[in-house]
């Protein structure tokens, strides 16, 4: 397997160029974890007391941060089936480059834009009154952020590798976003589900991002973060791995 | 491929993919000589797009072999993805960028260098007259600018071979003689092997030094277009009667100057070497069998007529629509 950093680059570099046109689509996707934070976070605020936590805002905002970069991360796989359509992914396949090294521009292009738009949440929610943690601890958020991303995008490209039609790739993407958003403790501790469910939250990478976002934005964390940044170091390290194979595998 | 000689950009040998029962391309030989302007003619579903992508290493050979710039298809894929450029039979420009960004972004993926780059990408943008639009949102083009632009595009990189995939499939007549033009040129001027399919006939006629006759996966004909309009002999003079007189038919049949006759109901067809002089003869004929005839044309056989000999059907012309060609193209290659 051939690794072409350059082409790595250019892939991503299409990205950037047309996030920074696409201001419609930017608001967008913002607009859902706005919505929850100000729906949830201001509403439940007053009624909802969650122990050793000090309001349930700031339980809430490193939820809606994972919650952005699972919904906006997935997204991103509907850009192949896009670049299906328009032909341009035929256009990339035809390159003499590896599959690999496009897969990979791809993830770093998605995972910046999908970084970009959690720092913007972070932002509304302060304005909304949720406070940081300041000084070195939130290069750890970025760390728990740039994972989460890594390992959604992959997810949404491994879809879009093999579902053609936009119907059937929302349905399943709705299908799966919401259980990982539910079953993640973004909104309610993973310990308030029965034992069962709690066993499912568990294998879901989701869970360990926000704990570990919990951890370095408002200090309370209910594993240790070693152990968070670890299972999404694997996670990620897999994710990648199946998205490249998958990649591999489709003619065009 | 050992025996290649330097006079070949390609050379393919029994050449064969089957998609499950159905043979899309049907052990196919050829060679394209460097420099040279190579059509492959043939209807929709006769295998020409299945060709070209196994020539460009998107499509695996279900069996044959074949090389493109004196490199294998099957061992040296990258070697032939870097020596070729291709215009793909669908659009594949990104809209969301300009016309300029989109020949960049290509150039980077195949490693041509800044300066270089930037020469070259001004360098076809003049060929193809873009000069004006280049920082323009391809989303804003017309279907023959962006037809221009992704000529442009498979040129940034000096392509042994430059493949083109029904290059003015969709567009209309005026825009049609226009990329028409821009591949004369660039052919006369970079002298890059150019393979284009088609099946518009007049396109391949136009264009094409030697033209391949491509119906159900098999060649059925190769040679120059006038090789092979001579090689129906001679002129054609339609006689069109006021009714079906088949005594006529076997009247002119009896003449040694009439090389063929073919009677279509009113219609009668005579392929002679000499059109001028036959018409007289002919109207001789008529009236002797005390036939009426309404009208006499003369014409010089066309490539249809070739196909025609060759096949036993015509090349049905379709509507100029993008789409409908895409999806008849996914149709055909699912049958």
């Amino acid at each position: 397997m051939m690794f072409d950093f350059n082409a790595v680059y250019v892939i991503w570099l299409r990205e950037m160029k047309r996030f920074s046109r696409s201001k419609s689509r930017v608001i967008g996707l913002l607009a859902m974890p706005v919505f929850f934070l100000v729906g949830l976070g201001l509403g439940f605020n007053g009624i909802v007391h969650i122990p050793g936590v000090a309001d349930y805002l700031e339980f809430l905002v490193p939820g809606i941060i994972g919650m952005s970069l699972l919904f906006i991360s997935m997204s991103s796989g509907i850009a192949v089936l896009w670049d299906r359509q328009f032909g341009f992914l035929k256009e990339i396949m035809v390159t003499p480059n590896s599959r690999t090294s496009i897969v990979l521009g791809r993830i770093a292009g998605g995972a910046t834009t999908a970084m970009i738009q959690a720092v913007l949440v972070i932002a509304i929610a302060v304005l909304i009154g949720f406070t940081v943690t300041v000084g070195w601890i939130n290069l750890v958020a970025i760390v728990f952020m740039f994972l989460l991303a890594v390992i959604f995008i992959s997810l949404g490209l491994t879809f879009g590798s093999f579902i053609t039609d936009f119907q059937g790739f929302s349905v399943i993407m709705n299908f799966i976003t919401f259980p990982l958003f539910f079953l993640s403790g973004a909104i309610f501790p993973v310990s308030s589900f029965p034992g069962i469910v709690q066993y499912v939250s568990y294998v879901n990478p989701l869970t360990y991002g926000v704990d570990g976002l919990r951890g370095a934005l408002t200090g309370t964390s209910m594993f240790p973060m070693w152990l968070d940044v670890a299972v999404l170091v694997v996670a990620a390290l897999i994710m990648v791995a199946i998205t490249a194979l998958a990649f591999e595998r489709t003619e065009t | 491929m050992d025996g290649r000689t330097a006079a070949y950009d390609i050379e393919v040998d029994g050449l064969t993919k089957r998609f499950g029962e159905f043979v899309a391309v049907d052990r196919i030989s050829f060679k394209v000589r460097k420099g040279e302007l190579f059509g492959l003619l043939g209807p929709n579903g006769a295998g020409k797009t299945t060709t070209i992508g196994m020539l460009t290493t998107t499509l695996k050979p279900t069996s044959g072999r074949a090389s493109v710039g004196g490199h294998d298809i099957g061992t040296g894929r990258r070697e032939v993805r870097e020596s070729i450029g291709i215009v793909f039979q669908d659009p594949s420009l990104d809209d969301q960028l300009t016309g300029r960004e989109n020949l960049s972004l290509h150039a980077m993926l195949y490693k041509v260098g800044r300066e270089e780059a930037r020469e070259q990408i001004a360098a076809v943008l003049k060929l193809v007259d873009l000069e004006g639009k280049a920082d323009l949102l391809v989303r804003y083009y017309s279907g023959g600018m962006r037809r221009r632009l992704e000529i442009a595009r498979g040129l940034i990189h000096h392509p042994t071979v430059l493949f083109l995939d029904e290059p003015t499939l969709g567009l209309d007549v005026q825009t049609r003689r226009g990329i028409w033009e821009y591949i004369k040129r660039l052919n006369a001027e970079k002298k890059t092997t150019l393979v284009l399919t088609t099946h518009y006939i007049e396109e391949a006629d136009y264009l094409c030094d030697r033209v391949a006759f491509i119906d159900h996966g098999r060649i059925v004909a190769l040679d120059t277009p006038e090789a092979l309009k001579s090689g129906l002999g001679g002129d054609i003079v339609s006689l069109e009667l006021d009714g079906a007189d088949a005594k006529l038919v076997t009247r002119i049949k009896a003449k040694t100057w009439a090389k063929s006759v073919s009677g279509h109901g009113s219609r009668i067809d005579v392929t002679v070497s000499n059109g001028e002089k036959t018409i007289p003869l002919l109207m001789e004929l008529a009236e002797k069998s005390r036939v009426r005839v309404v009208s006499v044309n003369l014409r010089r056989p066309s490539l249809e007529d070739v196909f025609i000999k060759y096949t036993g059907t015509a090349i049905r012309e379709e509507g100029g629509d993008a789409t409908w060609g895409m999806r008849q193209r996914v149709m055909s290659r699912m049958r």
